[in-house]
């Protein structure tokens, strides 16, 4: 493998890595300040029981995130350099403000908020927490609207003296339709991967306790029905917002990248009325469209893309065709290309990848909101499931929607190759912007730099996941309550954290204080 | 003032802020196995550092992003020149990130141990390998005319490179011990007093040598003001921890980077990037910066935003302004001391 190859790989896997913690972190932020609040606003136990349990279990991830969220910062730079030259007009403000924005934002109200239980007066408290969340959700619209600026660059034009873009319209790279849609899609699907979370745990919590007899009046009892009930209603509300937004996405995509679709569905001939994929055979990994077989539903893929059953929608051959036409067969013959220059380029995404993952995406989004479904009729009026499958199912089903928003990516991400930024169908081809992945990569690098720090960061990753997730079980397992039974420590019976930091309480203080639902250091 | 400068003020005020705020919280880390012999002390330093430290690196991205936003040229020489380099300072970063975090996530004295010392490994790395990439972007690197470096994976660890390492390691680590000594009470902070006072005229030599070096090469009357500044707030630094006054060894030692920082930016203006091959292959504000109309906008937005970040930043420090002890069982607030008792 080549230099490109290789960044190519190590921007995937350290991407999709980080993309594992950052829907969590959104979506369970969302969530967290929902149980915060109506703690402040009841003051009933089992609420303050619910933020410290799921607090500490975004804490634990939160910083994985952001470990691995500063590797994308300087990625960039360090193996796409002929990249940042190319778009540095447009796309570093938007990393620079997502930074002065909403990170500092996030992380010194999240420091506010772990640091100041019992130290601030309890509403400034609530209000750190939701600095912090809305933190995270602004950063998510500026990384989204730089990663739809390269999907659908709006707001620029050519500069003529250096061939770069120069943005003119602040503005509209801010409300990029592209932005709009993705950014929308990409908070549900964040809310379903925490919604998801709450149901597996708190079923398998609601079991346990049923089997091993306990009472269900005490507050755990409610804490873990809560958290499944809320957990439920948030999954299915959030799947019926992901498909809307999806079929606004893919409405959007039809127009501005309409490769990337039709090689979703491995739709080869123009076809009006054209009919939707449920499932290929054939070789996909050939990357040739016509050997490809798939069963389908006549029409449908016309509804999809253009909301009637009639219209026709562009085959990838045809589609090629066109590209190369108006781009280009080959890659020019310079050396900026790499090994690249002069072959001849390949305007169709891989198949495979952008079929199947698009696929999975979909299918395990439904997967998870059959799961919350199945969690919101079995508590149906304060019942308990004690079923094995449906419990344990539960719990596995947490990793679907982890993996309906990694596929998700994948997929758009690889079906805009092979541009790293796509060229804008509605701007006049010869004011259009765009750049080829090929030449994007930096020209000093050497091949062996790079598979040191993919090797050493893919290890290092791996370590960290195995230790994360070894953590997060053994926090579940123990629950709200602590080993003997007894309340959770660090708490006044009435569920008040306040109380117990006043000073000369110490004698009334557990000594394993730090235990379950400590916070501070 | 054109536009352009004011982004390199605005990324060199960034990067000064970043090596100020994380420079304690580095130094604190990189103490803990000299000035933390117990487990207790060693809690006690971390506490005094955990609801700051994430906020702090926030300076780092912000000044990284600035970078980018303001002068992709920079950016884009700069980084693939220290690829390696870079990537060891990211892995510093990430264990020590979580380390933080996960420390206090499980209970046994092993556990506890392992990532006190991966912070401590992590804060190291991560100190000497920014440094090393201040002092190479300031004082040269070996790039050539297209801005792409020649001579290998390891062609710009040079020994500017290292000076900007041990510099920026050496300062973070007084500036922790000046930081603890102000911070904490009983054994800690008599401990980082005994530190101060000891290393605080010798931690500073290698970042008076940089900053003198970067003066020597391009430098104004006003950068060689800036540097005797700084020469004079170590000496100040240096009686101030002898007469056991913490919050002038502070203040004074925090006027050392303040000063040096300023004879470095100010100095090596209006090169971004130092080529050591030829100086006709130095990167300009002018060459690496993005247009006017970029540069317009981000002014608008930060203008409004950094004071508003300033603003809660400060807060935040004014909230844990209290002095911590060993006691795990006295809440910051407790104590009710003014901050410089």
């Amino acid at each position: 493998m080549d230099v490109l190859d290789v960044a190519r790989w190590q921007f995937g896997i350290t991407t999709v890595y980080h993309f594992m913690m950052v829907p969590l972190t959104i979506g369970l932020g969302i969530l967290l300040v929902v149980m915060h609040t109506m703690w402040v606003r009841t003051g009933n136990p089992e609420w303050l029981r619910m933020t410290r349990f799921w607090g500490r279990i975004y804490l634990i991830n939160f910083v994985l995130g952001v470990a691995t969220g500063l590797v994308q910062e300087f990625q960039f730079g360090l193996a796409w350099s002929e990249y940042s030259r190319f778009v540095g007009d447009v796309f570093g403000s938007l990393l620079a403000l997502e930074a002065l924005l909403a990170f500092f934002l996030e992380s010194t109200f999240l420091g506010l908020w772990i640091f100041g239980w019992g130290r601030i007066p309890k509403k400034v408290h609530l209000a750190a927490l939701w600095a912090a969340v809305i933190g995270s959700i602004v950063s998510a619209y500026f990384i989204i609207a730089a990663n739809s600026w390269m999907q659908h660059p709006v707001g620029v034009v050519t500069d003529d003296a250096t061939g770069r873009p120069e943005q003119v319209d602040f503005l509209a790279v801010l409300t990029n339709n592209t932005a709009l849609a993705a950014f929308s899609h990409a908070i549900v699907g964040a809310l379903m991967v925490a919604a998801a979370l709450l149901v597996g745990i708190g079923l398998w919590h609601l079991r346990k306790r049923r089997l091993a007899g306990l009472s269900p009046e005490d507050v755990d009892h409610a804490v873990w029905r809560r958290s499944v009930r809320i957990g439920g209603w948030a999954s299915l509300i959030a799947f019926v917002l992901v498909a809307v937004t999806g079929d606004y996405q893919a409405k959007l995509m039809y127009q501005q990248q309409p490769l990337k679709m039709s090689s979703a569905e491995a739709l080869c001939e123009s076809e009006a009325p054209a009919p939707f994929s449920v499932f290929a055979f054939g070789k996909l990994g050939s990357n040739e469209c016509d050997d490809v077989h798939s069963w389908t539903v006549p029409a449908l893929l016309s509804f999809l893309a253009h909301g009637d059953f009639s219209s026709e929608v562009p085959g990838v051959n045809e589609l090629q065709e066109e590209y190369a036409a108006a781009y280009g067969a080959t890659y020019p013959d310079d050396p900026s290309f790499g090994d690249k220059a002069g072959e001849p380029i390949d305007y169709a995404p891989l198949l495979a990848v952008t079929y199947w993952n698009f696929r999975l995406m979909i299918g395990m989004g439904m997967v998870s909101a059959g799961v919350g479904a199945y969690a919101l009729w079995a508590t149906r009026r304060g019942r308990v499931p004690t079923s094995r499958i449906g419990v344990y199912g539960s719990l596995l089903a947490v990793g679907a929607p982890f993996v309906a928003n990694a596929s998700g990516w994948i997929f758009t991400e690889m079906g805009r190759q092979p541009f790293v930024v796509y060229p804008n169908p509605d701007v006049p081809r010869e004011d259009q912007v765009y750049f080829f992945t090929a030449q994007a990569v930096s020209p000093g690098i050497s091949a062996a730099e790079v598979w040191t720090s993919l090797i050493a960061l893919t290890v290092v990753y791996g370590a960290l996941a195995v230790v994360e997730l070894w953590l997060i079980v053994n926090f579940v397992r123990r629950g709200v309550t602590t080993s003997d039974g007894s309340p959770t420590p660090g708490h006044t019976p009435d569920g008040d954290p306040d109380a117990d930091v006043t000073p000369g309480s110490a004698s009334t203080r557990r000594p394993d204080d730090d235990d379950v639902l400590s916070f501070a250091y | 003032m054109d536009l352009q400068t004011v982004w390199f003020v605005a990324v060199a005020v960034l990067w000064t802020g970043f090596l100020l705020l994380e420079g304690f919280d580095f130094g604190v880390a990189a103490l803990l196995p000299v000035i933390g012999r117990k487990p207790a002390d060693r809690h006690l330093m971390l506490r005094s550092i955990g609801p700051l430290w994430d906020g702090n690196e926030v300076w780092l991205i912000t000044a990284v992003g600035a970078v980018f936003a303001a002068f992709p040229g920079w950016y884009a020489t700069w980084l693939p020149a220290l690829y390696l380099p870079f990537v060891l300072v990211l892995f510093g970063l990430i264990i020590r990130a979580v380390a933080f975090e996960w420390r206090h996530s499980h209970h046994t004295a092993q556990w506890d141990s392992t990532w006190t010392n991966v912070i401590t490994t992590g804060s190291l790395i991560a100190a000497l390998g920014i440094g090393a990439a201040l002092g190479g972007t300031t004082l040269g690197l070996p790039v050539d005319g297209d801005g792409v470096r020649v001579g290998g994976a390891f062609a710009g660890v040079t020994w500017s490179a290292l000076l900007g390492g041990i510099a920026v390691l050496g300062y973070s680590m007084v500036h922790g011990a000046v930081f603890l000594a102000l911070k904490t009470e009983g054994p800690v902070r008599l401990a980082a007093r005994a530190f101060a006072r000891r290393w605080s005229p010798v931690a500073a030599l290698p970042l008076l040598a940089w900053a003198g070096l970067v003066h020597l090469r391009e430098g104004t009357t006003v950068t060689a003001l800036l540097w005797l500044v700084a020469a004079l707030a170590v000496l100040v630094t240096w009686v101030s921890t002898r007469l056991d006054r913490e919050g002038p060894a502070f203040t004074a030692w925090a006027v050392v980077m303040l000063a040096s920082a300023a004879t470095i930016f100010g100095a090596v203006h209006p090169v971004v990037v130092v080529s050591s091959i030829d100086p006709a292959f130095d990167v300009t504000l002018a060459e690496a910066s993005v247009s006017d109309y970029t540069l317009t906008v981000m002014t608008w937005v930060a203008g409004f935003g950094l004071p508003v970040v300033l603003g809660y930043q400060a807060w935040t420090y004014w909230v844990f302004r209290k002095r911590l002890t060993a006691d795990p069982e006295t809440p910051h607030t407790a104590a009710g001391e003014p901050v410089n008792a």
